[in-house]
C-alpha cells in the first residue's frame, strides 16, 4: 500500500509513524514535505503526525492547516481516500474542518506524557476493525492541548452516529464526554490525541496500536 | 491602516488558564475575584482600504477558530 507521510516545520512524530506503517504495510510511505501542492499518485492512506508544527503559533495546528500540502489532504479525504491525524495531527484536522471541535489546553494545565487505557467504542470503523467494541487498550499519550472540545450538540451527534472511535478510560485532559479519538461523517478521516505509533512491537512495552495500522490495511489494500 | 483583533473564548467554554489565573490572584491575597478568561490581541498592518469583508475573512479564515472563539477589530 502506497502511503505519505505529511511533514511540517515541528513534526516530531513522523519519523516513528512511518516506521509504524512500513513494519505493517511492509512499504516505506513517501515523507511529504508542507510546502508541495500535491501528493504523490495513487496514495492510498495520509498519515498526519503528531509534533509541534509551526511550534503551535496562534493555535495547535493552525498555521499548519492553512499550508498548501493540506489542501491537498482535504480534497484526498473529499475523495474518500482515508486519513489519521495523530496528536498535533489530530489537531491540524480540526482546524482544517475535516474533523468537528477543538483541542484546547488540558484541564489540569499540565503536559501529559503516560500510557493511559482506552476503550474503543466502535469497531465498525476502517480504523478499529481490528479491535473489539468495548475492549481496553493501552496507548500511550503525549500532549499539552488535548482536551477536545465541542458543543453538547455536536458531541450528541458524534455518539448518535458512532464515531467516537475511542475514549478514555480514565481521567487525563478533561475531554468532553472523555474523547480521545473521533472519525468523520464519511468515516474515512480519524483524528486521535493517543499515539498508536508507539505500541507497534513488544520492544515498545506492548502493540496494542498495532492492529489499528494493520486494520487500516486490510480496509485499503 | 492598523488592526488590533481581540480574540477571546466563547462563553461556555471551559478556560483552565483563566482558572489558574482566578487561583493565584486569589492567592496573592485580592479579595473579590471572580472569572478570570484569557484570550489573545493581534496587531496586523493592512493596506489602507482594506474591505470589512477581508478583514472578516481573515479573522474567520484563520486569525479566530470559531469554534470555540468569538472576536472583535478595533481599526486604528
Amino acid at each position: 500500500m502506497k502511503s505519505a507521510v505529511i511533514v511540517f516545520p515541528g513534526s516530531n512524530c513522523d519519523r516513528d509513524l512511518a516506521v509504524a506503517i512500513e513494519s505493517v504495510t511492509g512499504t516505506k510511505p513517501d515523507m511529504v514535505w508542507h510546502g508541495e501542492t500535491e501528493l504523490p499518485q495513487g496514495v492510498g492512506l495520509i498519515a498526519v503526525p503528531g509534533g509541534f508544527s509551526y511550534g503551535d503559533y496562534l493555535r495547535c495546528g493552525a498555521i499548519a492547516a492553512r499550508s498548501p500540502i493540506v489542501r491537498a489532504v482535504v480534497n484526498a479525504a473529499g475523495r474518500g481516500t482515508p486519513v489519521i491525524g495523530i496528536c498535533n495531527g489530530f489537531q491540524i484536522l480540526t482546524e482544517t474542518g475535516l474533523l468537528p471541535g477543538a483541542l484546547m489546553r488540558n484541564e489540569g494545565l499540565d503536559f501529559v506524557c503516560r500510557d493511559v487505557e482506552l476503550t474503543v467504542e466502535n469497531s465498525q470503523s476502517i480504523f478499529t476493525s481490528r479491535y473489539a467494541a468495548g475492549e481496553t487498550i493501552t496507548i500511550p499519550v503525549a500532549h499539552h492541548d488535548g482536551n477536545y472540545f465541542a458543543d453538547a450538540q455536536t458531541l450528541d451527534q458524534l455518539e448518535g452516529e458512532g464515531r467516537i472511535a475511542f475514549r478514555y478510560a480514565g481521567a487525563v485532559n478533561g475531554s468532553a464526554r472523555s474523547i480521545a479519538g473521533i472519525v468523520n461523517a464519511g468515516g474515512n478521516v480519524l483524528g486521535m490525541m493517543p499515539h498508536p505509533e508507539r505500541k507497534i512491537e513488544a520492544a515498545h512495552g506492548g502493540s496494542d496500536g498495532r492492529r489499528l495500522f494493520e486494520g487500516l490495511l486490510e480496509a485499503v489494500a | 491602516m492598523k488592526l488590533r483583533i481581540v480574540v477571546t473564548l466563547k462563553n461556555g467554554v471551559l478556560d483552565p488558564q483563566g482558572k489558574a489565573i482566578e487561583h493565584a490572584l486569589g492567592s496573592l491575597g485580592f479579595s473579590g475575584v471572580g472569572e478570570a478568561r484569557v484570550g489573545k490581541l493581534i496587531e496586523v498592518d493592512v493596506a489602507d482600504g482594506t474591505s470589512d469583508a477581508d478583514i472578516d475573512a481573515m479573522c474567520q479564515k484563520l486569525l479566530a477558530n470559531t469554534v470555540i472563539e468569538n472576536y472583535r477589530v478595533e481599526k486604528q
